[in-house]
């Protein structure tokens, strides 16, 4: 355990030995860790980790089979994840995602995605859509409100110009930032991110890198700031920007801890490169891990 | 031209029955990609509620037209609206995630069971009703004449067409259920109750069917409890004229529908109406199959 994640603050998310099992297959064994507000944790490992498996018990889709998500807002409420139905997190426990895949509402425009994503403050400031119709004052100020909201967000993913596109007809990284901000509009404590910079070139995920920082420095209008959990493949994006990096592997947890302690743990080393420990690792290996070549390491 | 204008007039009212049914079929198809078999027996509902509560508050003494009229309106929209939601409810929610025949075996179902239903509530002979609103206006010095209540349902359509499409495009409701169209898991992620969207997707297409069954009561003055399976059938070739699960095009069909009927009927004979009106159907879905302003689907991968 790294300085960092030593504070005396209780977690955002406690994520307490989730297992989750389909039939025979575990794909989450014991898993165990934290993440906090104001931090980017990385969830990393090997395709067929666990870690999209996770993700959806965060985000509702899945019940786990056993274990404790228990979400704690700055104010104070407790939630516990693995009983509630999807869209109450996104409503209540303030939890947003993004997919590997794209999933806008691509018929509509990008302006309109974003006031989507605030349906709930809407729908109950215009009184269930009648004040909508009478065009209520209320619902006026609400809507000016959630469209102020939207630009804002477009504005920090530089989407502003294309506001009135059809989200199906932007460009794939621009479309990639447009989830972000969708996402962000719910307004949410915990924003996880499954595989954002997936397809994009080194010059966007370098913005997007940029976005994410931007996500966990500011402070929310409501005073607290964003805890991001991010699902991410590409290395020099994780080492880069997070704060705690959580390694999975054949579904359990091998390691946890910030970047640099994760790129040097052995067990880490083992799972993405295999069994043998005596050998040096390749230099081009180490380069793509940001491993320094003097710091060699040997096994444990 | 007199009469084409009168076979006009006639055909647009009945069009815009057409229409108003059609959009139930279309809003429902588009949202959860099922058709809802049972909406025309819901039109007939509508009627059915409309007769009653005319019945109903002319014992209690209410004799002024314009305010039965409304409390007609009124109460068939919402008592409609009531069978709506519950049939969503009981027979359909249930088997959202079943394969597609599974809902549509039990809209049927559900339309067989609300017909007998009526018709052992209200027993099978037609109800008549006298005319509540009579009198014409006539136009072009006598030559064609619009009975008032066939322009009330031409406005009323009107307006409620206005009134629906500023709610579609304009409305959080509106947005939410063009969202949950396009994708219900994300929609709900974004913490849009996708079941309550669909329980008032129903709510409204019945309480817009309702509106088509008075207006029907008041136009012919008779119902019976089997009024639901023709219009409903012909309605829902309106929405697949139109485009099915656009909303625009379900008018747009309803209003070709009923100007077919209303030609075919002015000027070669009643008899073979309906076959008019389904070879067309035919015709249009063999040279532009997503109907006249579907748009193709793309495949969702």
């Amino acid at each position: 355990m790294s300085a960092a994640t030593m504070s005396t603050e209780k977690p955002l998310l406690s994520v307490e030995h989730l297992t989750m099992r389909f039939g025979g297959l575990v794909a989450n064994n014991d898993v165990s860790f934290e993440a906090r507000a104001g931090e980017i944790t990385a969830l990393i490992g090997p395709n067929g980790a666990g870690k999209t498996t996770l993700f959806n018990c965060v985000t509702g889709f899945y019940t786990p089979t056993v274990g404790r998500l228990t979400l704690r807002h700055p104010a104070g409420k407790e939630f516990l994840l693995e009983r509630m139905p999807g869209y109450r997190i996104a409503q209540l426990a303030g939890v947003a995602r993004t997919f590997q895949n794209i999933r806008l509402f691509s018929g509509m425009s990008v302006l309109e995605n974003l006031i989507v994503a605030q349906h709930n403050k809407l729908m109950r400031a215009s009184g269930f859509a009648i004040g909508g119709l009478l065009g209520l004052p209320g619902f006026r100020k609400a809507e000016h409100e959630a469209v102020e909201l939207a630009k804002y967000w477009l504005d920090r993913v530089r989407l502003t110009e294309f506001a009135d596109w059809e989200a199906g007809n932007l460009p794939y990284g621009a479309q990639r930032r447009l989830e972000i901000a969708r996402a962000m509009c719910t307004e949410p404590v915990l924003l996880c991110l499954d595989e954002p910079a997936a397809g994009l070139n080194p010059r966007e995920s370098g913005e997007l890198a940029e976005i994410l920082t931007f996500i966990r420095d500011v402070q929310t209008p409501q005073g607290h700031r964003t805890g991001v959990l991010l699902i991410e493949h590409d290395m020099s994006v994780v080492m880069r920007i997070s704060d705690h990096v959580v390694v999975l592997d054949y579904g359990r947890k091998i390691s946890d801890g910030d970047p640099e302690h994760v790129k040097n743990d052995p067990a880490v080393i083992r799972a993405y490169l295999g069994e043998d420990e005596d050998e040096a690792l390749p230099p081009e290996v180490a380069a793509d891990l940001n491993l320094a070549p003097t710091t060699n390491q040997k096994g444990a | 031209m007199d009469y084409f204008l009168q076979q006009l007039i006639n055909g647009l009212s009945l069009g815009a029955i057409y229409g108003l049914i059609a959009i139930g079929y279309t809003m429902v198809y588009g949202i959860i990609g099922m058709i809802n078999f049972a909406h025309g027996e819901i039109y007939m509902i509508g009627a059915f509620v409309a007769l009653i509560t005319f019945l109903a508050i002319g014992a209690l003494g209410v004799t002024w037209v314009p305010l039965a009229l409304l409390i007609m309106l009124v109460a068939s929209m919402l008592f409609t609206s009531v069978y709506g939601w519950t049939v969503e409810r009981i027979a359909y929610r249930p088997l959202r995630s079943s394969p597609r025949l599974a809902p549509l075996i039990s809209a049927i179902g559900m339309s067989i069971f609300l017909q007998n239903y009526i018709q052992i509530l209200q027993g099978a002979r037609s109800k008549p009703l006298q005319p509540i609103l009579p009198g014409n206006l006539t136009l072009m010095d006598g030559a064609v004449s619009v009975s008032y209540v066939r322009l009330a349902t031409i406005i009323i359509t009107l307006v409620l067409m206005v009134g629906f499409t500023i709610l579609i495009n304009r409305t959080s409701l509106g947005r939410a259920q063009r969202a949950c169209e396009q994708d219900k898991k994300m929609a709900g992620l974004l913490g849009v109750n996708v079941d309550r969207v669909i329980s008032l997707t129903f709510v409204m297409g019945a309480a817009l069917a309702a509106v088509a069954g008075m207006m029907v009561l008041l136009i012919y003055g008779v119902i019976d409890f089997y009024i639901g399976f023709l219009a409903g059938v012909k309605s829902f070739t309106a929405a697949v004229l139109g485009g099915v699960g656009s909303l625009p095009g379900a008018m747009l069909g309803g209003v070709v529908i009923g100007l077919i009927e209303a030609f075919w009927s002015g000027y070669v004979g009643s008899e073979w109406k309906d076959v008019a009106t389904f070879s067309i159907l035919v015709l249009v879905l063999i040279f532009r199959p997503t109907g006249l302003l579907g748009r193709p689907e793309i495949e969702k991968v």
